[in-house]
């Protein structure tokens, strides 16, 4: 059970921290250009001779960064905002109005605009991002504390006069933690793959940056020269390690889920 | 169930109305300069004054509040004004895209419903067994994987190796548009939309599985099974038809995820739909195209969800009769 979680998070992470020791510039060789894999190359080289294994590994750390701040912002606005939700049931209908109106648009659709209007950017795609992610998570923890507030445990708590904020702290967090947890892992690789795909239509990071959504987009160029390597390893890269993180994250869920669903101990 | 409809037409038009006002809000705050984006590199040859008078001739110079009233009235009037990059008005370059759009649509999501449904119900079924395994790694797997990047790779595996398909476009080329056959629209449409229904299988046979392994455990699929019911009948006459209409209903709320695709799968195959004319409005500054499509998403996606709901109301009588209709 454990072996199942910690082994594909340890792959995970040994792979980001090993990111970190490339060097920040990626040497350029042009008399090299254009490598197909070979065993000094592993994944080729591109049109200006670099080592394509060294920018995937960049990009994917990139990724990697972006989701994690994405992830963790889109949780707490959806945190906040579905506290706020139970204050008042004023409050709670604009909130539903403004999760129903934020679903309206097709997820890329509102990317796009967010980041047209801030012009792209890291910042652009974090803000994009989480603007687009929260409505889903709120709704899973507005549901959960509407219900957690008729409680009578919190009944009585506030009977005894604590105040929101302390039964905040003391009931509902703990309380929603494993959502919490829970919607961090599902929001983190959805995040990654958006940011890839709006890199790659042109509306993310910017072109300098190594990132898989900008080597894929350069690759498009080349793809009808016959070189495959430059689409095809570094797609397999991220999707490797979304893969990793997904085996990661089901088996994080199932060791939360624990006493409620019993369904895997019959299935091993 | 005409009020419920009616309910739902209202609340479209006032979400219409919301997403109208926050885009055009947005839009105007963003950094790109309309006037820039309409006259392009000739900025150099217009002077301070010029630049005023086209500002008044198009109302930047008035409060935002009534430009947005102005903008709104227009497009209520049918008027959706003149696109900047194409030079021709937004409904023209609209029109002329949206036929392309709903062909790739419509192809990937016949075939990612049918084949969705089909092979999630095989998995419950065979719940354990490792054709279930392999259904449900298979889902798992493309659930993880870049839309684009598996364009990209088809495009390669079919374009550039094999030479079956076109490498994009919507139309051979030199061919006026007269002489474009349904046959070669849909001869083009056929790598996007496998892009599109590749990608989109999964959420439906994730669904659909999960549906009808709960259909499975109730107590009347245990009488069915004493009854000496099994395989192919006991899913055809029990689990099929309990578990088809929230699997339906599922696939047709997924619009929007369709529609997001749809944009990725047109830009990499150079397919010149909607999507592609949205990336395009986007990265140039073409701000009434831009509007114009964002809306008509809106649209698309509200109906995605209209006709779920409504398709639980037409199709189970349960819910017309005693049950609430939301």
């Amino acid at each position: 059970m454990k072996k199942n979680m910690m082994i594909p998070l340890f792959l995970f992470l040994t792979c980001y921290v090993l990111s970190f020791l490339i060097k920040d510039t990626i040497s350029l060789e042009l008399t090299n250009k254009n490598q197909a894999p070979s065993l000094s190359h592993l994944f080729g080289t591109d049109w200006l001779g670099r080592d394509m294994l060294l920018r995937t590994l960049k990009g994917i750390q990139l990724s990697i960064t972006l989701g994690v701040v994405t992830a963790l912002l889109s949780t707490s606005l959806g945190l906040l905002l579905s506290l706020l939700a139970i204050v008042h049931p004023y409050l709670d209908r604009m909130l539903s109005w403004l999760i129903d109106l934020f679903l309206s648009l097709p997820h890329l659709v509102t990317l796009i605009l967010i980041s047209f209007v801030l012009g792209g950017g890291f910042k652009g795609v974090v803000i994009g991002l989480m603007l687009t992610h929260w409505p889903a998570i709120t709704r899973v923890l507005r549901a959960e504390l509407l219900q957690l507030q008729t409680m009578p445990y919190i009944q009585i708590s506030k009977q005894q006069g604590k105040g929101f904020w302390w039964r905040a702290r003391h009931h509902f967090l703990p309380h929603l933690f494993p959502q919490l947890m829970v919607g961090f892992t599902l929001i983190f690789p959805h995040a990654i793959l958006h940011e890839a795909s709006i890199t790659f239509l042109g509306f993310g990071l910017a072109a300098e940056q190594p990132a898989i959504g900008i080597i894929l987009s350069e690759s498009m160029q080349y793809l009808s020269s016959g070189m495959w390597w430059l689409a095809f390893f570094p797609g397999v890269t991220l999707l490797l390690m979304m893969l990793l993180f997904q085996r990661f994250a089901n088996a994080f869920k199932h060791h939360l889920e624990r006493d409620r669903s019993y369904e895997h101990y019959f299935n091993g | 169930m005409a009020v419920a409809i009616i309910k739902k037409l209202v609340r479209l038009v006032i979400l219409l109305f919301a997403v109208s006002l926050l885009t055009f809000l947005l839009v105007s705050m963003s950094p790109v300069d309309p006037i820039r984006a309409y006259i392009g590199t000739d900025m150099l040859l217009v002077s301070p004054e010029q630049r005023e008078q086209i500002e008044a001739y198009w109302g930047l110079d008035q409060p935002l509040f009534s430009q947005y009233v102005q903008w709104i009235s227009s497009i209520l009037s049918g008027d959706f004004g003149t696109s900047l990059i194409h030079r021709v008005p937004v409904t023209e370059v609209i029109a002329d895209r949206f036929f392309s759009s709903i062909l790739l649509i419509a192809l990937a999501w016949l075939m990612s419903g049918i084949l969705g449904i089909v092979l999630g119900s095989v998995a419950a079924m065979k719940k354990g067994s490792w054709l279930d395994r392999v259904i449900k790694g298979y889902c798992y797997l493309l659930l993880s994987t870049p839309g684009f990047w598996l364009g990209l790779l088809l495009l390669m595996v079919f374009s550039v190796w094999l030479g079956i398909f076109p490498t994009g476009l919507s139309a051979p080329i030199g061919i006026t548009t007269g002489d474009v056959t349904l046959l070669d629209r849909l001869y083009h449409a056929v790598l996007p939309a496998l892009t599109l229904s590749i990608i989109g299988v999964s959420n439906v046979c994730l669904h659909t599985r999960e549906k009808l392994i709960d259909v499975l455990n109730t107590p009347y699929i245990l009488q069915a099974r004493a009854n000496g019911y099994q395989g192919i009948r006991l899913f055809r006459r029990h689990g099929l038809r309990n578990m088809l209409l929230p699997a339906i209903s599922v696939h047709f709320a997924s619009f929007g995820e369709l529609f997001g695709g749809a944009i990725i799968a047109e830009q990499v195959f150079s397919y010149p739909g909607l999507g592609q004319a949205v990336v395009d409005a986007g990265l140039q500054g073409d701000m009434p195209l831009f509007l114009a499509i964002v809306l008509i998403s809106a649209v698309f996606v509200f109906v995605g969800n209209w006709i779920a709901d409504i398709l639980y109301l037409v199709l189970d009588p349960r819910l017309r009769k005693g049950g609430k209709s939301s």
